[in-house]
């Protein structure tokens, strides 16, 4: 139990997917102009991650390995992300319709997130259980709401001021706000660690 | 003169517009992740490029030869499967061949499935367009994203080992910057190429 409370904790602050492993930047400097886009996708990001590495773990360790086809994990992988968030937005589509309008665009959008696929490879390469696989994943996908939360409430009170040179704006000065929170995040180190 | 007729064809632009004016990494901000995470050491980055050209190009042939019989509505999880397939090629190949760099990069190689700039392309161009175009567009794409990646490195190896592909190029009495060699080294070097690229081809944000 321990273990797990451990490995939920490094994942979040000292080995955090978006500012250690540098994962999901995509829609990290894409989303983190916006406080609200952020959070939604945030919350799609985390749902995701924990269902399809759910998924993902049994069909590597009770069909992939005994059948020595391993090789083929990547293909697997992906197309089981893919499927199951079209599967799951058909779902929340005709049972929850409220919380399909909140996810959004967000959804689709969740399958080229590399952090989703980045965990079901971490948990390969790591020899997790299904059960740490599980607490991985939340952690994981909380520590990258956190990250994206902090870029993007630093990003709009940055706006307040506005007076960033030309060539920062966007992309730029995103990079910056994530370069120092990535700092501030190496205290961090040396609290906990996973191999 | 044969210049100018040369700027005004099909091919030229396709290529200009890869290597400079819709460069993947300054103007799309696409395929970061991997572009941050990999560019410690000059090894993993020019291996990176590398698999993700070699990615890029035969995604282009294959989807720009099937670009007929694909339907739009499959067209997504149809990219997925084919690059995937090539990744898995890239990644055992490197794993036999280079196995101290396949221990370096871990899970980043398979990651370049969901490297944007080739599920980018492929929606953007090689889906609509013939082999020939397509095969430029995805070399030029992969030359653009090779020469950031290699220039990063080159600067973050020199300053975070004060080496550049384990040759040591900074003096003797040389203290390493320990925070280029980690993420946020990354972040401020890639912002500082992102504020000169755009600032020196003026594109708006």
């Amino acid at each position: 139990m321990a273990y797990l409370l451990t490995i939920f904790i490094a994942s979040v602050f000292t080995n955090n997917i978006a500012l250690t492993y540098l994962l999901g930047m995509c829609p990290f400097i894409a989303l983190s102009r916006n406080p609200k886009t952020a959070r939604g996708m945030a919350f799609a990001v985390i749902f995701v991650i924990t269902l399809t590495a759910a998924i993902n773990w049994p069909i590597y360790h009770l069909i992939l390995v005994p059948l020595h086809s391993e090789i083929i994990y990547y293909i697997v992988f992906i197309i089981v992300i893919a499927a199951s968030v079209q599967f799951m937005e058909m779902i929340m589509e005709k049972f929850l319709p409220a919380m399909q309008a909140s996810f959004g665009i967000f959804l689709p959008l969740v399958t080229v997130n590399c952090t989703v696929l980045a965990v079901s490879l971490f948990m390969i390469l790591r020899k997790y259980t299904y059960i740490q696989t599980i607490f991985f994943a939340m952690g994981s996908g909380a520590g990258w709401m956190l990250a994206i939360l902090m870029v993007a409430a630093i990003n709009e009170k940055l706006k307040l001021v506005g007076d960033i040179p030309k060539g920062y704006r966007g992309p730029g000065i995103i990079m910056v706000i994530a370069g120092t929170i990535a700092l501030s995040f190496l205290g961090f180190a040396g609290m906990v660690s996973i191999q | 003169m044969i210049f100018a007729r040369l700027k005004s064809t099909e091919e030229f632009k396709t290529v200009a517009n890869g290597l400079w004016r819709d460069h993947p990494i300054f103007s799309m901000v696409l395929g970061i992740c991997t572009a941050l995470a990999v560019s410690n050491k000059v090894d993993n980055a020019i291996a990176m490029s590398a698999g993700t050209t070699f990615v890029l190009v035969a995604t282009a042939i294959i989807i720009s030869l099937l670009r007929k019989l694909i339907s739009t509505r499959v067209r997504i999880i149809t990219f997925m499967i084919v690059i995937a397939s090539f990744v898995i090629i890239v990644d055992k190949a490197i794993e036999a061949f280079f196995p101290s760099i396949s221990e370096a990069l871990g899970p980043y190689i398979g990651l370049i499935i969901t490297n944007c700039i080739i599920m980018g392309r492929a929606e953007a161009f090689y889906i609509q367009n013939k082999v020939h175009l397509s095969i430029l567009d995805a070399l030029a794409n992969g030359l653009g994203y090779t020469y950031t990646l290699v220039s990063i490195a080159i600067i973050r190896e020199a300053l975070g080992f004060g080496t550049i592909l384990g040759i040591r190029v900074m003096p003797a009495g040389w203290t390493n910057w320990v925070i280029m060699a980690m993420a946020p080294g990354a972040f401020f070097i890639l912002s500082v190429f992102i504020w000169l690229s755009r600032t020196l081809a003026k594109i708006e944000p």
